[in-house]
Order: structure tokens, then sequence, then C-alpha cells
């Protein structure tokens, strides 16, 4: 039997939406797939070398729990309910917000990204950047870690055309 | 049960302790046993699917005290 294929497409670049594609590249990986992941708009931070950019905002996100991840537990289990003009004017609120998610990540023993992004590499997985992102927002290829080949729709599309599941993240 | 190796994935989250597996099995062969200690309650149902898709076999899988051991026998 042929080598199972996953395609994917990562196009959001926060903290909390690298979660996926990563979490889901590496296992697949693990499990035997040949996996590929295209990344095009914002989805290409994932690939900087220097991930301490990536940040989550609460800010008109109503699924996202606002805990502490300290303190004795009755404390951690409130929900801090902020309203969205108060996050919008609070200089750093998304800076304190991403911190205080950090905190959790490590607590509960979840792998960072930039882990799951070298166990992703370590397993074979084949990161593309879109050539028109990278042209469109000014980066530049020193900006992005090795190994990375870059490319477009047609590009993509021939591996994803053969593969068992696509998924759009 | 007899084992070859042995894999403390206790206190890591999915999917960690499946990637942790996956490298510990490389550095066996065919045959050997790696014992996993777990406490992500997840990693039950994850571990009977990870044998499943890569024709390892799970030998035997036990909850106590809040961890899971699992006996994982390399393909």
């Amino acid at each position: 039997m042929d080598e199972k294929k996953m395609a994917i497409i990562a196009t959001k670049g926060t903290l909390d939406w690298a979660y996926p594609p990563m979490i889901l590249a590496s296992t697949a990986a693990a499990l035997g797939y040949e996996v590929q992941v295209f990344f095009t708009f914002y989805g290409l931070q994932l690939l900087r070398k220097d991930l301490s950019g990536l940040k989550v905002s609460p800010l008109g996100n109503p699924g996202m729990p606002m805990k502490m991840p300290f303190g004795p537990k009755w404390f951690q289990s409130i929900n801090w309910n902020i309203p969205n003009a108060v996050q919008a004017i609070v200089p750093g609120f998304e800076s304190v917000a991403t911190g205080l998610m950090k905190q959790t990540i490590r607590n509960k023993g979840v792998a960072s990204i930039p882990e799951l992004r070298d166990l992703c590499q370590e397993a074979g997985v084949k990161f593309i950047g879109c050539q028109m992102t990278v042209d469109l927002f000014g980066f530049e290829y020193d900006d992005f870690i090795e190994g990375i080949e870059y490319g477009g729709a047609a590009m993509f599309l021939e591996f994803a055309g053969d593969a068992d599941i696509c998924l759009y993240i | 049960m007899n084992f070859d190796k042995e894999l403390d994935a206790r206190g890591l989250n999915c999917p960690l302790p499946i990637l942790r597996c996956k490298k510990s099995l490389a550095e066996l062969t065919s045959g050997q046993v790696l014992k996993i200690v777990a406490t992500d309650p997840g990693s039950v149902k994850d571990f009977q699917a990870f044998a499943k898709q890569t024709g390892n076999e799970l030998l035997s899988s036990a909850e106590g005290s809040g961890e899971y051991t699992f006996f994982m026998k390399k393909k």
C-alpha cells in the first residue's frame, strides 16, 4: 500500500491557531503519512526563525477562556469576563494575555510551537512557503527557518490532488 | 511484563506522548517491547489508534491512580 498523504493549508499567524497545523502534521508524520503544509498569508508567521512574535488575542474572541495559570485552584477556575472595550484600550493587553497563555501551555504539558515545528521537520514534514505572500508582505527568505521550499498554488495542488486528507486551517 | 525500553510520558499532553513513543520505537528492533507511562487521559485512544495505523502491536493498556501504562511491541 502506498503511503497515505495529508495536505494542510495554514493561513493563521497567531499562537492559538499555530497549534492545529503543527499538531496534525507532526502526528500524521509519526503515523507514517507523507505530509506537506502550505503556509500562506498570516500562516507564514509560523515559519519565522523567531516565533516570539506569535500572540493570542482575547479581543473579539468570546470562545477564549480567560483564566489565571497560577494561584489556588478556586482562583484558577475563575473566568475573567473582560469587556472588549476595556481590552481594546489597555496597552499591552494582548502581550499579557499571551504571557498567561504560554504559562498555561507549560503548566499543562502542552508542547511549544517551536518544539512542534522542530518535531515536524525531524519527521520529514515538508513546509512550503507561499512565494506570493513573501512578496506581498515584503518578507526576506532570511526571516524564515531553513529547509523550506517556496512555491505557489499549482505546486501545492500537485501534492494535494493525491492527498487522502486535505485541511484548510 | 518484560520490556526493553521505558518511556516516561507523564505530564505530557497531546500529541507529545505519541511523538515520543514513535521516537523511542525507532531505537528498538522488531519484536522488542516499549513500556510507556502517561498521565494524559486522551492517550488511551491515541495509542490504540497509533498501533492500528502503524502496525505496532499494543500488547496491553492499563490505568491506575491517574497513570496509564502501555506496552507496545515494535513491528
